[in-house]
């Protein structure tokens, strides 16, 4: 069983320390790449996010910036890479095969881990969707090197490392961490955690295109159907420009209604944080927060939520920050803009009415 | 068919708290639970095993008292636990995680037979990387089938399976072979009530306990911090911004004047939003 066990790299001999030297082998790794998610034609937008991200990185390393992509299709990959370089990529590697048509772990783990052996990157990043989380976790284990998930900030310390910070557990605490020994250092971000840059469309760039030697017949995975999703109803939330949400402060199932009608009123979407998920009285793809949904939205309205470092890493590049709690030493009014401490489930409806009586007459007198 | 399910016991995190003075998290007294997302993989187990006769064996890796979980897990019906204890796995990281329990997951084939399906959670609660199932498929060679909505069709003798895949945009059908390592999506099932009898039995099993020389780990170089190539090189509280929020409505007369404030305050923040709602509004 242990046959297909990916050996390790010579270095993984030595000991990991809390002291960088970077093996011999390892110095000639340069270069930040981003994982390009392309499926149905599209550029998932968390890659466009990580091109932004990353572009920071590399010209703080003074290196190149460049996409991956891998596809079915030649002539839609060249397409896409013309997104990416106006996004910010130097190079785009393309990888064009009828086998990498559909994502499917095996092929794609395969390329990718063929690729950073041969061009040897510093740093990948990969969104941390579905698709990227299924695939990162095989290539770092192939490559065995270091991983870290979910993360809300990326940058560069003064020894050239990747330090990658995300909420640890315990509700308060970021911490950062490094991969020191070993390349390439990766890691993965989540959708609307980093900004999405504004394209240049006269950005031009290099294209390498990469020889993929796959058989179909080696792969045992086969798409035999997809069923795409119509567009479902709580695809708004991670996109609308004004979200409201409700905490365990609205204290029952019903009160949840109080967010949803301000959230109408607003023509804005609603959401609440985990412990509301984990109670049952919102659905799970309603969660906000480090293991639900990022927002951005131009207005954020929190009610009767405490403000845990895992709810503010999703919340956090709101434009505008409400929040209402009864407790005026709650963690959430460290980061909220405006502050109301008060009674959610008094002041909630009476914003709705409040929000509804002066849009009206504004209208009217618009 | 021979399954192996691998749970983790974490702190149930609704009732986690940081030290407000130290920032470190308070272990002590926080109750323990079987990782949520690994219950759906153990349902799914125990139902296979119902169908198809053969045997469900749990193992984790942890502190002595990660047994708790193990012993739990056999309430439910699991018919074996294996516990990998041993200090020189303290301060794992995922890839030396995934490391052990590949080890583990050979030492119990050597044993008791390979397996047709090892389940992992979908992602830990504590850890939350969804990094360790797919770790433990690439070090054995295991077909990866993660965020799994159901199991259409499975043929043992054939080693066949057809699973359901929650992807981005939509659903995947997958054909694909056995062995596989497969991550449950939540609420593709419910974990049963176990049967009385289980309780009995699980109250008095033996939960196999291996350290890492029984579990056939020679090599402690890919183990424990010393196997881990991440390093947590800081831990700290998020910055708070200059000026904490601005307060707004104290003093007012009623929920109406405290709601008309804010409205205020929030447009003059935010001049276009009014408009933009406003013309929102109006469409509707
Ligand atoms: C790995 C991990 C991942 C996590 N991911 C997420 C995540 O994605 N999203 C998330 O939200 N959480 C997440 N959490 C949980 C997080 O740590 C907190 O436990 C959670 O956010 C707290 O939810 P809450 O603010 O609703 O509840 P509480 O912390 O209980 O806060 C309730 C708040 O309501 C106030 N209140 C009470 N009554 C009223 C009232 N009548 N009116 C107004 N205010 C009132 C209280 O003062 C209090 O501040 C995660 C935790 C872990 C360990
Ligand atoms: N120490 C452990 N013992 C047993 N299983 C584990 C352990 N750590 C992780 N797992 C499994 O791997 C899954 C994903 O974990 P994680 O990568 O931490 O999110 C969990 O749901 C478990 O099934």
């Amino acid at each position: 069983m242990n046959s297909s066990a990916p050996r390790p790299a010579a270095a993984a001999g030595s000991r990991a320390g809390m002291k960088k030297e970077l093996p011999e082998h390892f110095r000639s790794y340069k270069h930040v790449w981003v994982f390009i998610e392309f499926e149905q034609g599209e550029i998932h937008p968390v890659s466009l996010e990580l091109l932004g991200e990353g572009r920071k990185l590399a010209d703080q390393l003074q290196v190149e910036l460049a996409g991956v992509l891998l596809g079915g299709c030649g002539a839609a990959l060249t397409g896409a890479a013309g997104i990416c370089h106006s996004y910010g990529a130097d190079v785009v590697y393309v990888v064009a095969h009828p086998v990498l048509a559909d994502y499917r772990n095996e092929p794609y783990t395969r390329v990718m881990t063929d690729l950073v052996r041969k061009f040897e990157p510093e740093i990948m990043l990969l969104g941390a969707t579905v698709l990227g989380r299924d695939l990162a976790g095989s290539v770092a284990t192939t490559l065995q090197t270091g991983l870290t998930a979910d993360c809300t900030e990326l940058a560069i310390d003064d020894e050239r490392s990747l330090a990658a910070t995300r909420p640890t557990f315990g509700g308060s605490l970021l911490c950062t961490i490094h991969t020191l020994n070993f390349r390439p250092q990766m890691a993965t971000v989540r959708p609307r955690v980093m900004p999405l840059p504004v394209p240049d469309t006269s950005r031009t760039g290099r294209i390498v295109e990469y020889q993929a030697e796959l058989e179909e017949s080696d792969i045992v995975t086969k798409v035999i159907d997809f069923l795409a999703d119509r567009n479902s109803e709580s695809a708004q939330l991670a996109f609308a420009d004004v979200a409201v949400a409700g905490g365990l402060g609205l204290r029952s199932a019903e009160n949840v209604s109080l967010v949803r009608d301000l959230a109408q009123v607003l023509g804005g979407d609603w959401g609440g944080s985990r412990p509301l998920v984990q109670k049952g009285w919102i659905p799970s793809d309603r969660q906000i927060g480090q293991t639900g949904k990022t927002i951005r939205p131009r207005l954020y309205i929190a009610a009767g939520i405490s403000g845990a470092i895992q709810h503010r890493v999703g919340v956090e590049g709101s434009d505008l920050i409400v929040a209402i709690n009864t407790d005026p030493n709650a963690p959430i009014f460290e980061f909220a803009h405006l502050g109301v401490v008060g009674d959610a489930t008094v002041l909630l409806p009476a914003l709705t009415e409040a929000f509804r009586s002066r849009l009206a007459v504004n209208r009217l007198a618009g | 068919m021979r399954i192996f399910v691998c749970i983790k016991q974490v702190p149930d995190s609704a009732q986690i708290r940081v030290h407000p003075v130290t920032n470190t998290i308070m272990r002590q007294g926080v109750p323990t639970i079987i990782n949520p997302y690994d219950l759906f993989g153990l349902e799914e187990a125990l139902r296979l095993r119902d169908r198809f006769g053969g045997e469900v064996t749990v193992m984790t890796m942890g502190p002595p008292m990660a047994s708790d979980s193990l012993r739990k897990a056999l309430t439910y019906g699991a018919d074996r636990a294996v516990l990998l204890t041993d200090r020189f796995f303290a301060g794992s990281d995922t890839l030396a995680t995934s490391y052990a329990l590949a080890n583990l997951i050979q030492k119990a084939s050597d044993n008791w037979g390979k397996p047709d399906i090892v389940f992992c959670g979908k992602q830990t609660i504590d850890g939350d990387t969804a990094q360790v199932g797919p770790g433990i498929a690439r070090r054995l060679g295991l077909t990866q089938l993660t965020y799994v909505s159901s199991i259409d069709a499975i043929d043992p003798s054939h080693g066949t399976i057809t699973v359901r895949r929650r992807a981005d945009h939509g659903v995947q059908v997958l054909q694909s072979r056995l062995p596989a390592m497969i991550t449950m999506m939540e609420g593709s099932n419910e974990i049963r009530r176990g049967r009385i009898e289980d309780a009995l039995r699980a109250a008095s099993a033996e939960v196999v306990q291996w350290n890492a020389a029984a579990a056939g780990i020679t090599d402690l170089g890919h183990c424990g911090l010393r196997g881990s190539p991440t390093v947590v090189k800081k831990v700290f509280a998020p910055p708070s911004r200059e000026e904490k929020a601005t307060l707004v409505g104290e003093g007012a007369a009623n929920p109406t004047a405290v709601a008309n404030d804010l409205i205020t305050q929030i447009f003059a923040r935010q001049p276009v939003l009014e408009g933009d709602l406003m013309h929102a509004a109006a469409r509707h």
